[in-house]
């Protein structure tokens, strides 16, 4: 009796892991089924894919060229300093004197005073032209006041404020705010951004669009399938499971070739990057995709093929009905 | 079983197809349903297996009102019947034994079931060692068998036959018939249609006649 028990009660587990192993088993039949079926069609497999790369690729690869522009704007600290250029003609000693009155003003933080003959000295350190400067009788260079503002100033037009007051000085030939072509680049750098932002979104619809459009041929050739096992009382998840991992293989497979397409692109780029960069004095490095840029992009391409493929299928399969 | 209340079924360019038409059917009984073509043979047929949904009348089949189904039940309402079609219907890329498991597969279950139904299926319809051969590597009646094997796998409560024999020569189309008679003999209903008059009356069972889509003989 008890023996019977157990003997039943063994068997009872066993049909619940058998049902359990069951979903497993067909969500792994799905998912390789759906594999082999692209491998079976490898020219038509590849065209899809292909063309679904080229797509990612170009999002992506726009998307590498801002990351390594980036680099050239974002290391440069952005701050608000004025230079204050003076008329040849004033004195060191009187270009002193200004200085310590704009020390004295409420919204200056900082006053560095760079005199004519330091002003030259930094330049043939820095500029590589010390012994053309060496030919010449005359110093050509201005004696500079730098002012940096205070931060409560807020931001531009503050600053710009503060720069038409100094302007006014008789000893000032003209003021000039350091960073405002950064800042100008800065702000095509956002346009330029936001652009790929955009592009990227279209070119994902692309994506979704070529995987739906697969799917759906897909679907056609297997009508008789999807039919019959309709008829024997299959539910619409149960028929639609090995397309939507059809749709995931798709956009997982693009998505690598999308990689590597991007790989080759920026490998061509290095040279000449890095040609640049040495003008930058080494500025920058030729970013590559990372790990997890590489994670996300495999990571979306997918979805977006799952999602691509939801969508055909939520009407298609629906529309497929005997006779 | 299965009862019919006044159902109609018109179709919008075709006119009625069903008209009418009001029977039941006992657990377990065997009924042949008949008439020339385009009688509404098939039409009946097709609103029991939710093919197609009636325009009026009352349609319950073990108890459940069919009119009532949601779309996403109708799945559940097929697992309940085993469908037999003239031209088989079997998928040719497929062994004989993935097309008889097909039921069993997407009801979801286990593998162990699945092989111990699917041989127990063809060893009823006399196919057992045939599974791993492709359906157009066997001979029609063969498949017409396949065909019934996949319908009787998961235990269906009524069998729904149409035209099962339209192809076959009459030896055949007897061994057909005595496969549906082992069924019924298990407690099954079976519901047949056929033309073939010659064999009805020779089997003598009860016959639905249809014409025009009106029920003249039950």
């Amino acid at each position: 009796m008890e023996n019977k028990l157990r003997q039943r009660q063994s068997k009872g587990n066993g049909e619940l892991s058998d049902k359990s192993q069951a979903y497993l088993h067909i969500h792994a039949h799905a998912l390789f089924s759906s594999l082999g079926r692209l491998v079976r069609n490898p020219f038509t497999s590849a065209m899809t894919i292909i063309v679904m790369a080229i797509a990612i690729s170009l999002a992506s690869g726009f998307y590498l060229i801002v990351v390594n522009m980036q680099q050239l704007t974002g290391n440069i600290e952005s701050t608000n300093q004025i230079s204050l250029f003076l008329k040849s003609n004033v004195s060191d000693t009187s270009a002193q004197k200004l200085a310590d009155k704009i020390r004295n003003n409420n919204n200056v933080e900082q006053v560095k005073f760079i005199s004519k003959f330091q002003a030259l000295e930094e330049f043939k350190v820095y500029s590589g032209f010390g012994d053309a400067l060496n030919m010449l009788d005359k110093n050509p260079l201005p004696a500079v006041i730098q002012v940096l503002p205070k931060n409560t100033l807020g931001d531009v037009q503050g600053v710009e404020v503060l720069m038409k007051k100094f302007n006014h000085f008789s000893q000032v030939d003209f003021a000039q705010m350091d960073m405002q072509w950064i800042k100008r680049l800065q702000t095509i750098m956002q346009i330029i951004e936001r652009g790929v932002f955009l592009l990227s979104i279209l070119l994902g619809f692309a994506v979704l669009f070529i995987t739906g459009n697969t799917i759906r041929l897909e679907l056609q050739n297997r009508r008789d399938e999807v039919l019959i096992s309709k008829l024997v009382g299959a539910t619409h998840s149960f028929i639609q499971r090995p397309f939507l991992y059809t749709g995931f293989w798709l956009g997982f497979f693009s998505g690598v070739v999308a990689w590597f397409l991007v790989m080759v692109m920026m490998n061509t780029l290095q040279n000449p990057i890095e040609k640049l960069s040495i003008l930058y004095n080494g500025a920058f490095d030729v970013l590559y995709l990372g790990i997890n840029e590489t994670v996300y992009l495999l990571g979306i391409t997918s979805l977006l093929g799952v999602i691509g493929a939801w969508v055909v299928l939520r009407y298609q399969i629906r529309q497929i009905k005997p006779e | 079983m299965l009862k019919f209340d006044h159902v109609s079924k018109r179709y919008p360019n075709a006119g009625d197809a069903l008209l009418d038409v009001s029977f039941h059917l006992e657990k377990g009984e065997m009924v042949f349903l008949t008439g020339h073509s385009g009688a509404g043979k098939s039409t009946l047929l097709k609103v029991i297996a939710m093919m197609e949904l009636c325009s009026r009348g009352l349609i319950l089949l073990d108890g459940q009102n069919l009119n009532k189904v949601k779309e996403r039940h109708i799945p559940f309402v097929r697992r309940k019947l085993g469908l037999i079609f003239q031209d088989n219907k079997l998928l040719q890329d497929r062994t004989i034994f993935d097309n008889v498991a097909l039921p069993l597969i997407v009801s979801g279950y286990g593998r162990h079931e699945i092989a111990r139904r699917v041989r127990a299926a063809l060893d009823k319809v006399g196919l057992l060692g045939k599974e791993k051969k492709y359906p157009f590597a066997i001979s029609g009646g063969e498949q017409q068998r396949v065909g019934i094997a996949r319908a009787v796998v998961n235990k269906p409560r009524l069998i729904l036959a149409d035209e099962p024999t339209g192809n076959l020569d009459p030896e055949l189309s007897a061994e057909i018939m005595h496969l549906f008679e082992q069924f019924q003999q298990v407690g099954v209903t079976v519901l047949i249609a056929s033309h073939d008059i010659d064999l009805l009356t020779r089997m003598g069972y009860r016959s639905l006649v249809l014409d025009h889509g009106q029920l003249v003989a039950s």
